[in-house]
């Protein structure tokens, strides 16, 4: 057991009783439930198969602390620039892991924009139906979290709602006194027939290492439509473990866009349960990353009902010496007959010591399904580039033009139009480039 | 404008150029002919600058200035355009906002300022037109799904945006319908001016009924074996490259 995990339990001990939902005897025994199973596989290792290529022990060993405090110091002109400045949105923001309500913008009008920890108290009878029930019991990380998490955004759409503008959720870790680690939870629920638009992200402001453990479970009832953006573009102390488990009914439609740009050590946990026939599941990313960093994408789509659809396109390019993971696992129950599944996976490397794990993992059950996959890892076209230079465009913007294009298509899906250009002006300042037009 | 003395050219250990001697000069148009495998994309490319082309010796001079050490971009920046054999799909990036760049880099090489975006406007408008294409071309991906035919005359389309002293068309009649054809040339010579001047690399003579050159050559193994006027692309037509090669076994 590393140390970490000892003081994580020691810690537990000391935070139980100040956790919120301690009066909602339900949650106290999800908790100690999960503590004692985290206590049982305490962190994963190298030996692991789902953890084979990401080594978490550098990250590991610093001397997080455990049980943080909110940060009042912190004002608007310090996030601002987190925040789509240019849009109206309800904005949920937490500082180490405390809401800040002088920072947000939260509503119980038509539908709940609010916090975890409001709704612990508030709909003990909601939390009892959900909580838990999207991520699995057993994962290490989703059992330390559910364990410690006391906040976190709590969205509720009623049946037949539609959020009138997106929810911005924004994370802050202000660790100037040393490192800290830190567990937040989201519970969003959209119920039959409503819509809702998420941009979310964490940020390391302190300078510190971090380590956030986050989990997100997200259900779409029938007819549901979510659409949920995660833009991770953390600093360089920062490392991020993201548990995000979608449960999906009949003809809900959600897509997960995970753009990740920083960060020391990042890992997508993303599920995909489809649990409705006719539903559609959609997932893709844009990872651009340099020197000393790595992404792990682990991602799983499981269909349980027939005439189902999931497509997962996801792109990578990698600086400097880099290291991209992608896993992708595709479940086909064999109830799930006239499943459409497509996944694929294309990879860049821009320099000679980035380095890519790629692996497509199908397991099909049922006769009647068509599932397509791919993966590829390659270099710039040379014969392309040669062709831009012929033309007078020197071959750093030649370079970055093709690179672009490569990743564009991965943005196909993003509804907010500021947020596609935020994206757009980001990939652009990763890759050196100047992007005066929209292709 | 350009003066090329005895280059010579390999990829890896192959030897391809083996002393070619070239001078074009302004209003001009040269045509050089030959059969397959003789040397003359591997020509057009070192022109351009290609790196993939190791040149071993002799000089290329493009206005009385050497080229050998400049990039493929910096020789487009002086007024050199290849137009392509198998011109490359690039998905994501449409014809407007490659030419565009295109055109605003070059600017920018030669120190001048970037074209006012109305101006482009016109001039996109007015050369899409002169190559008889629909302005849907220019919102489409970069040859992405553009037949032979178009791919072509997107080239040509470039070419008269990017407005070069010295065009290089290498095999732009091969992938062409006699409509396509008659269009494309028709789009080279309203290019014509006594300031520029066009390089036609062709196995066939077809195009040449079009494009009429003031000179002909013959590339046959790394060499320019016979120069000419246009009635020498009349005789290859009519004999074929067999007493070329005869000639120079």
């Amino acid at each position: 057991m590393t140390d970490l995990a000892q003081d994580l339990l020691s810690s537990f001990v000391v935070a139980e009783p100040q956790l919120n939902g301690s009066r909602n005897l339900g949650v106290v025994h999800l908790r100690k439930e999960a503590l004692d199973r985290f206590e049982a596989q305490g962190f994963p290792t190298t030996r692991d198969e789902e953890w084979k290529y990401t080594n978490l022990k550098p990250v590991l060993k610093h001397d997080y602390r455990i049980l943080l405090k909110g940060d009042d110091a912190v004002s608007f002109a310090d996030i601002k620039t987190y925040l789509l400045s240019d849009l109206d949105t309800y904005k949920l923001v937490f500082i180490n892991g405390k809401y800040s309500s002088w920072l947000s913008d939260a509503t119980h009008q038509e539908f709940d924009v609010c916090t975890f920890a409001a709704a612990l108290n508030k709909y003990p009878d909601i939390i009892a139906e959900y909580l838990g029930k999207g991520a699995p019991k057993g994962d290490t990380f989703v059992d330390l979290n559910t364990a410690f998490a006391d906040d976190g955004a709590f969205i509720r759409v009623k049946a037949n709602q539609t959020v009138d503008k997106p929810i911005e959720i924004l994370y802050l870790t202000t660790n100037e006194n040393g490192p800290a680690f830190s567990q937040v939870r989201n519970l969003i629920i959209a119920e039959q027939n409503a819509e809702v638009q998420l941009v979310e992200r964490h940020q390391n402001i302190g300078g510190q290492p971090s380590f956030t453990n986050f989990v997100s479970e997200v259900f779409a009832a029938r007819d549901a439509r979510v659409s949920y953006y995660k833009v991770q573009n953390d600093a360089d102390a920062a490392t991020l473990v993201d548990n995000t488990h979608v449960v999906q009914k009949e003809q809900s439609n959600v897509h997960v866009g995970t753009y990740t740009f920083g960060g020391k050590l990042v890992r997508n946990n993303l599920h995909f349960y489809s649990a409705g026939e006719r539903a559609e599941s959609h997932m893709d990313g844009i990872t651009i990353i340099a020197d000393g960093q790595t992404v792990d994408h682990h991602t799983l789509v499981d269909h349980q009902e027939p005439n189902c659809y999931s497509r997962e396109l996801y792109k990578g390019i990698y600086l400097g010496k880099s290291h991209g993971i992608f896993n992708g696992k595709v479940m086909v129950r064999q109830k799930a007959q006239k499943t459409n599944a497509f996944q694929q996976n294309d990879n860049i490397l821009l320099s000679d010591k980035a380095k890519v794990d790629t692996k497509p993992q199908l397991e099909i059950f049922a006769d009647d399904v068509r599932c397509s996959h791919g993966c590829t890892v390659g270099q710039l076209d040379r014969n392309a580039l040669f062709y831009l230079r012929s033309r007078g465009i020197p071959k750093r913007e030649a370079e970055g033009l093709m690179t672009y294009a490569f990743a564009a298509d991965a943005l196909e899906y993003v509804k907010i139009p500021q947020l596609e250009k935020r994206l757009n002006s980001v990939i652009a300042e990763k890759l050196g480039i100047n992007l005066e037009f929209t292709l | 404008m350009i003066k090329i003395n005895n280059l010579q050219a390999r990829v890896e250990d192959k030897e391809i150029l083996k002393g070619i001697n070239l001078e074009v000069n302004p209003g001009e148009i040269h045509a050089i002919m030959g059969p397959n495998g003789s040397g003359k994309s591997t020509l057009s490319s070192v022109i351009a600058g290609r790196e993939d082309y190791q040149v071993t010796g002799g000089s290329i001079d493009f206005e009385g200035e050497n080229l050998m050490d400049l990039d493929p971009e910096e020789r487009a920046h002086k007024g050199i355009f290849l137009s392509f054999q198998y011109p490359v799909e690039i998905p994501g990036v449409t014809v407007s906002n490659f030419i565009k760049t295109a055109i605003n880099e070059s600017r920018k090489g030669r120190g001048e300022e970037p074209m006012e975006a109305r101006e482009m406007l016109a001039k996109m408008r007015e050369k899409t037109a002169l190559l008889e294409m629909d302005k849907s071309y220019l919102s489409r991906s970069l040859n992405e799904g553009f037949s032979g035919g178009e791919k072509k005359r997107n080239e040509i389309f470039q070419m008269a945006m990017l407005e070069p002293k010295l065009a290089i068309l290498d095999e732009t009649d091969s992938g062409l319908d006699i409509d396509a054809l008659r269009i494309v040339a028709g789009g080279v010579n309203k290019l014509r001016s006594a300031d520029n001047a066009v390089v036609v690399i062709t196995h066939y003579q077809r195009l040449l009924d079009y494009i009429k050159p003031d000179f002909v050559h013959v590339l046959f193994n790394g060499r320019i074996v016979k120069s000419g006027g246009p009635e020498l692309a009349h005789e290859l037509e009519e004999k074929g490259y067999d007493w070329i090669k005869a000639e120079n076994a």
